[in-house]
């Protein structure tokens, strides 16, 4: 079967579709991860967004229920030049193609994922629709440029957990410190990083109040990472600024950016983002260098951000762009990448045992 | 960190001759140090024996040193040089060793020479079995489990913890041989017992199996600040027990997820800190369990490596180029990358194509070797193709092979289908192909039989159900959608004419008419119609991120194309493909220099290549390189593509050569001699008019079509006969047949004659001598280059005889006279560029041999020899200068004695006859320089590996019609103090001259016979010149013992002459060691 994506800008790519039927909206973004694909399509900073993988051979093997990074896929659509039509791994437990159908994630192959990429990198990030069902090139570009944009958009709370819910590691409660996280979209893998060093973690929705997350007598907040603009969540902002210098703080991604906010900073669109999972970043700190996991379209202006209160702590080695800060007299802090990994690299699992160390510390 | 300034000036060990297993990617990651370190104003010292590497080229280094890679020589080049460090990873594992060696011995201590990169303890840990088994344990790392035993009882007791099945690999044999795999107890004693005999210090390791498991390889750098970052990850299609030199890789890795990979990578991090490879890039392999993900640590190289050639390449981040920056202390993030110019190196490279590198094998000049591919290396070449998806990559892949034909039209014998897939042997993807194509096998049953895994298998059988697609159609009815799906699939023209029907014939619209076979021309002519054309995409680094500023290239079906070829005057060269016997490095050198010369000539250059060993396929070598098969369309399209002002064939050996005329017909400018002049330097018929015309004596020869022919033209000219096909490189299937019994059997089964492809038949020159001449012409004047007189008689292949420039034995006037010819052949082909003639000389008759007017294996050595680079010469005069504009007016001459001896890979191949003949079967060479002919001649034979003794026992067995010409050797032998031991015949022979000699016992004799004594080292030098049939059993004992034993054995008189002067030249002139440029200061 055919399918086509199509551009705000008008742009047309024919392809095969592959996994559901139908139509898929959003922000057309491209990830430059050579594995991960389940990972990344189960990520929830993906609401909004059609993910184009650059990578051209996608579904090599399969899925499993481990990979999940949330319950369900949260990318509206996924692009590959080929999928693959079997699953070869020792942990498969399903076919992508079955996965996709069965989620209802509309997708097609066989474009130019290369020309697609060039164009964005040229343009900028773009809304697109991929459809199976509809063919004329005008209604498609008109149904792209009817998408709304993701700049001004609260995404956050419509991802974030309806009820708090726990994630406990073993061992005795009292040797363990206990963690609220903010739900903005969070990953998995951070929960299960946060446990991995020591914590009890209680993740709570997005719009829980600063008063209510305190009076969980929490040893730190965690600001988690989440699909689109910061800008709009400005009670979360509120509820961040109420909490420093409170209870040690650490972000990661869409709350770094909320750090920075809360830090008096301002936040800005990036052209085309940073997706991938090889991202040189310098840690200003030790001078070491990190290759990291990424997936942010905004970023936290650093000029924006008021040098006697705030340090910045990482920087990205590809365009200087800021990727950490921390507030020279609060325990607070945060990365603009992805830490926990999943998928990349786990050369920056060290910041979750530094929140450790900052909740640890006598104050 | 900024650069070491304390550092002023630099060694760096080169790795040698190519031999199987090392072969030009030193060369491309020695170039590219070279190149780093002089960029960042440090003083270079080279030292490596092999003249035909680009390395060895005097600009690339302050001081090049052609000297044997021996801990002797290069320690007397540290004594000279005094450099204040050692770079010791870029040149294999040669430069390595002796890197080792001078640290062990206290060289570097004494000179203060710092050994950067990797340190002595670091090189220590990763190389020594134990110590690195051990390093990983302590990292809690797996490694296979294994234990030397050496005894039945031991093995026994080992098998129970170690469990079945076992490798078992007995110590020091000949390549591996005597080991084998035990599936069952009654298996495992035998083949213990088996390896405990047959291993001379009788021990065997027994090792856990790991057949069948995955095979992965990281490629990784570090930096001093230890940033630790993964260039490339390599799958193996082959699994475990294939040698990773000998598997189809892949890149990326394709069937690990995520968390697996971020496992091995976490595992690679921690490896490279545990063996402290400071800086540089490192190869780590490991094996995974397909069943439930166990992985295990294979080993660990602390240098770069053929796999790191083939990461560079297939990523575009320059390993070698970054490891030799990193080694002088900068760090990662301080190193821009060239393909981004704004992002630094510190990061991983992405990539959004596939690559598939294809070994090459050459066991059709061994057929006695044993084509079972296992843990030790028996591939000489390999290529590598880009392509979109895994499908595309391979099947470019397979036709950048050059075999002749496709995979589907590979001899495949159905009887054979279940060993032919669990043996893997090079037929094996042929097998795959054949067992899904016939439905004999479905994937599940392959993958059972051969643990390949299923995704690539369904990758395969997705090719085979396009190929049956085509199946359903004539070129007239084939849809233009199923055209360009084959296209993206990575299928040539020829592919799918092969799979098409034939018009007429069973397809839809079958007519009444004459079934025709499609050809590939009518279904390109099809495809240009219809506008399916290539595309072509960047190699960048990073998927298109960031823009690319390095225009490196490969095809691809898509939609948008980023060639953007540029307006300059342009000149494209067409490279030499995957290293062969007979087409090696040699030929790569030529294409770079063509590419230097024209680049600083102002021309744009552009390099067409598909071999990711070379320094040709460097995206810093050519302006533009394309990675590309080199097929008549894949070149095609790039001419369309970049519309070249000249495109030069002559440089790259057979491949472009066999392109030239049809290229030349399709109105490619081609520059240099005409393709037509080449063409008739090759036909038989042609060529011998022209030296009738010429008055220029030719062996008597004819050509037969058939046996009968074959026997005619023997009659007429008289045995014994020189045999081979024409159009051939590397004299393959050549051969000297002595009567007509020897005749027929040869035109059974060697050759397949036919009326395109007739059988030469030359009168065989008995005892002549034969000349090699290099000459460059411009069309006007001719320029004598070099005359090389080899050392050994006719009849052995010329790039397996060693040579001498200037020549020490020639009448003058013969050399004149070949001069002469020289220059009227020259003239009579027009030749524009490089020609080479291939003399003998016999009872004072000049003979032409062979003419080809192109570049030959001789250029780079001559250039080294002469110190007039001469493949820049000669691509400056193709692209329309003069040589005397050039300042090349007169023949060049040699002020020094420049021997170049060739290697072999007999040690890789037990039970092949170690003979020359007129096959060539070397596969590398080195030179060695001197100001006497002895020394030059024992530098080559030490570099080639081969020690001559200064005492010690000399073994003699010639057959009769030699045993003359031995005595005056056996004498000087004697004089110069060793000890003879002959066989009875010959010592009768040699007692009758006054010549004293001990009798030694032949096989059938008694013990201790000659094997005996080779065994237990009593023997020190063996003369062995063939004795015909009868004892042919008993020569090839003392030779397998010879090569097991690491003895030199000579089986030429004329060798063995040579031997005895350096022999007397050792023992009575000192050994000493100096640059190229002083050698060639004016």
């Amino acid at each position: 079967m055919k399918a086509i994506l199509a551009l705000e800008d008008g742009s047309l790519f024919a392809g095969r579709a592959f996994g559901a039927e139908g139509e898929a909206k959003g922000e057309v973004v491209f990830n430059t991860s050579m594995t991960g694909y389940q990972e990344i399509i189960t990520d929830p900073s993906y609401t909004g967004q059609i993910v184009v993988m650059t990578y051209p051979h996608i579904g090599n093997y399969g899925v499993n229920a481990e990979d999940e990074e949330a319950a369900r896929p949260y990318a509206e659509g996924f692009v590959a030049r080929e999928f693959s039509e079997v699953a070869s791994n020792w942990r498969a437990q399903g076919t992508f193609e079955d996965y996709l159908k069965r989620r209802g994630i509309v997708s097609i192959s066989e474009i130019d994922t290369r020309a697609l990429v060039r164009h964005i990198r040229s343009r900028g990030a773009m809304r697109g629709v991929i459809s199976t069902v509809e063919s004329d090139p005008a209604k498609l570009a008109a149904a792209a440029r009817a998408i709304p944009t993701m700049a001004g958009s609260d995404l956050a709370s419509a991802v974030s957990c309806k009820e708090p819910y726990a994630r406990a590691g073993a061992g005795t409660a009292a040797a363990r410190l206990k963690v609220v996280a903010w739900d903005y979209g969070v990953k998995r893998n951070i929960l299960n990083n946060l446990v991995r060093v020591g914590c009890d973690v209680t993740v709570v929705p997005a719009a829980t109040s600063a008063e209510d997350v305190l009076a969980m007598k929490p040893d730190g907040v965690f600001l988690s990472n989440g699909p689109g603009d910061p800008e709009p969540l400005e009670y979360a902002v509120r509820n961040i600024r109420a909490l420093l210098g409170k209870v040690p703080v650490f972000g990661i991604c869409l709350g770094h950016q909320l750090m920075g906010l809360a830090f008096g900073g301002k936040t800005y669109k990036l052209k085309f983002g940073h997706r991938g999972a090889n991202h040189p970043v310098k840690n200003l700190l030790t001078g070491r260098i990190e290759i990291t996991s990424q997936n942010h379209g905004f970023a936290v202006d650093p000029d924006s951000l008021d040098a006697a209160r705030v340090e910045l702590t990482h920087l990205n080695l590809n365009d200087q762009t800021l990727e950490g800060v921390r507030h020279r007299s609060l325990p607070a802090f945060s990365v603009q990448y992805h830490p926990e990994a999943s998928p990349g690299p786990h050369d920056s699992h060290y910041l979750f045992d530094e929140f450790k160390q900052l909740m640890l510390e006598p104050r | 960190m900024p650069k070491r300034t304390d550092l002023k000036k630099i060694l760096i060990i080169g790795s040698g001759p190519i031999v199987i297993g090392q072969a030009c990617e030193f060369d491309y990651s020695g170039t590219q140090a070279c190149k780093a370190l002089q960029q960042e104003g440090y003083e270079v010292v080279l030292v490596n024996s092999n003249p035909a590497t680009i390395m060895t080229d005097p600009d690339l280094a302050d001081r090049t040193y052609i000297e044997p890679l021996t801990a002797e020589a290069v320690a007397a080049i540290v004594e000279r040089e005094r450099p204040d460090a050692l770079l010791p990873t870029v040149g294999g594992q040669t430069g390595l060793n002796v890197s080792v060696e001078l640290a062990k011995s206290g060289v570097l201590a004494k000179f203060g020479v710092e050994m950067i990169g990797a340190k002595l303890q670091a090189v220590e840990v990763a190389e020594d079995r134990q110590l690195f088994k051990d390093a990983m344990t302590e990292i809690g790392l797996d490694s296979a489990r294994s234990r030397v035993v050496r005894s039945m009882a031991e093995a026994m007791d080992y098998l129970g913890e170690n469990g079945l099945p076992a490798i078992i690999r007995p110590s020091f044999t000949l390549g591996g041989s005597g080991g084998g795999t035990a599936f069952n107890r009654e298996e495992y004693e035998a083949i213990v017992a088996r390896g405990l005999d047959i291993s001379p210090v009788h021990e065997v390791l027994v090792e856990q199996s790991l057949i069948g498991w995955k095979e992965y390889e990281l490629e990784v750098m570090r930096d001093l600040a230890d940033n630790v970052v993964i260039i490339c990850s390599i799958e193996n299609f082959d699994p475990m027990g294939v040698h990773t030199g000998d598997s189809i890789t892949v890149a990326p890795a394709q069937t690990l997820t995520d968390k697996e990979y971020q496992i091995m990578r976490d595992a690679a991090l921690r490896i490279i800190r545990k063996v402290g490879v400071e800086t540089g890039g490192s190869n780590i392999q490991f094996a995974l369990n397909p069943a439930n993900g166990d992985l295990i640590v294979i080993e660990m190289n602390p240098r770069v490596s053929r796999s790191s050639a083939l990461a560079s390449k297939a990523t575009g981040f320059p390993i070698a180029k970054i490891a030799a920056k990193l080694a002088v202390g900068y760090t990662l993030d301080e190193i821009p990358n060239d393909i981004t110019r704004k992002t630094p190196a510190s990061f991983e490279p992405t990539i959004d194509y596939v690559v598939a590198k294809i070994p090459k094998w050459n066991f059709e000049k061994f057929k006695e070797a044993d084509p079972t591919l296992g843990t030790q290396m028996k591939s000489v070449g390999e290529v590598m193709a880009i392509g979109r998806t895994f499908k595309e990559a391979l099947l470019k892949g397979v036709r950048s092979l050059e075999k002749g034909k496709s995979l589907a039209s590979e001899k495949i014998v159905p009887a054979n289908l279940d060993k032919a897939l669990a043996t893997p042997t090079p037929e094996r993807l042929a097998y795959v192909r054949y067992a899904l194509a016939s439905g004999a096998k479905t994937a599940e049953e392959i993958h059972r039989q051969t643990q390949i895994d299923r995704w690539f298998l369904q990758q395969m059988q997705e090719i085979i159900d396009l190929e049956k697609r085509l199946g359903r159609h004539t070129l007239a009815t084939l849809p233009e959608e199923l055209l360009r799906e084959c296209k993206r699939a990575g299928f040539s023209d020829q592919n799918v004419a092969e799979f098409l029907c034939a018009d007429g014939g069973a397809g839809e619209g079958a007519g009444d008419g004459i079934a025709a076979t499609p050809t590939a021309d009518a279904v390109m002519a099809l495809r240009h119609a219809k506008g399916v054309r290539p595309v072509y995409k960047r190699v960048d680094t990073c998927a298109a991120e960031f823009e690319s500023f390095t225009p490196y290239l490969y095809s691809t079906y898509e939609s948008a194309c980023e060639a953007a070829p540029s307006g300059r005057k342009k000149i494209m060269i067409l490279g030499s493909g995957p290293n062969r016997i007979g087409q090696g490095l040699e030929f790569d050198y030529c294409c770079c220099h063509a590419s230097f010369a024209l680049k600083e000539a102002g021309y744009e250059t552009i390099m067409v290549n598909c071999n990711p060993e070379t320094v040709s396929t460097d995206y810093d070598t050519s302006d533009r390189l394309y990675f590309e098969p080199l097929t008549f369309e894949d070149v095609m399209e790039v001419v369309a593509v970049e519309k070249p002002d000249g495109v030069i064939v002559q440089f790259g050996g057979q491949t472009p050569l066999n392109l030239a005329v049809r290229l030349q017909a399709a109105g490619v400018p081609i520059i240099g001699t005409s393709p037509d002049n080449i063409d008739l330097a090759e036909d038989r018929k042609r060529f011998g008019k022209l030296l009738e015309d010429l008055g220029i004596p030719q062996p008597t020869n004819g050509t037969a079509m058939s046996r009968e022919e074959a026997r005619a033209v023997a009659a007429r000219i008289g045995y014994p006969v020189l045999v081979r096909p024409s159009y051939v490189l590397g004299g393959r299937a050549m051969s000297i047949v002595y009567d007509q019994e020897s005749l027929d059997s040869y035109m059974a089964t060697a050759v397949e004659a036919s009326p395109e492809h007739p059988v030469l038949v030359d009168k065989f020159l008995e005892d002549a001598f034969e000349y090699d001449v290099d000459t460059i012409c411009d069309g006007d004047a001719v320029v004598i280059a070099g005359v090389m007189e080899h050392i050994e008689e006719a009849g052995i292949h010329s790039g397996d005889s060693t040579c001498v420039l200037p020549p020490i034995m020639i009448d003058p006037s013969l050399l004149e006279l070949m001069k002469k010819y020289t220059r009227q052949l020259g003239k009579a082909l027009e030749v524009v560029g490089i020609m080479n003639i291939q003399f003998a000389v016999q009872k004072g008759v000049v003979y032409v041999l062979e003419v080809n007017p192109r570049a030959s294996r001789t250029v780079p050595y001559v250039s080294k020899s002469t110190g007039v680079p001469l493949a820049k010469m000669a691509a400056r005069v193709m692209a329309g200068e003069k040589l005397k504009d050039l300042g090349i007016t007169e023949d060049l001459r040699v002020g020094h004695y420049f021997v170049k001896s060739p290697v072999f890979p007999f040690n890789k191949f037990p039970g092949v006859d170690t003979i020359l003949g007129p096959e060539m079967r070397s596969t590398g060479e080195v030179m060695g320089v001197a100001e006497s002919f002895g020394i030059a001649f024992a530098k080559a034979q030490l570099s080639a590996g081969v020690k001559l003794p200064q005492a010690g026992k000399v073994f003699l067995s010639v057959n009769d019609s030699d045993k003359g010409t031995l005595v005056p050797i056996a004498r000087e032998l004697a004089a110069q103090g060793l000890e003879l031991l002959a066989t009875a015949g010959t010592r009768e022979r040699l007692a009758k001259e006054g010549v004293e000699a001990a009798l030694a016992l032949k096989v059938g004799e008694g013990r201790p016979n000659v094997a005996d004594l080779i065994k237990s080292r009593k023997i020190d030098l063996i003369i062995n010149t063939p004795l015909g049939s009868q004892s042919y059993i008993d020569d090839q004992v003392i030779r397998a013992a010879a090569i097991q034993h690491g003895v030199p054995c000579i089986t030429t008189l004329s060798g063995a002459s040579a031997a005895a002067k350096a022999i007397a030249a050792l023992r009575s002139e000192a050994f000493t060691v100096r640059s190229l440029q002083e050698y060639h200061a004016k």
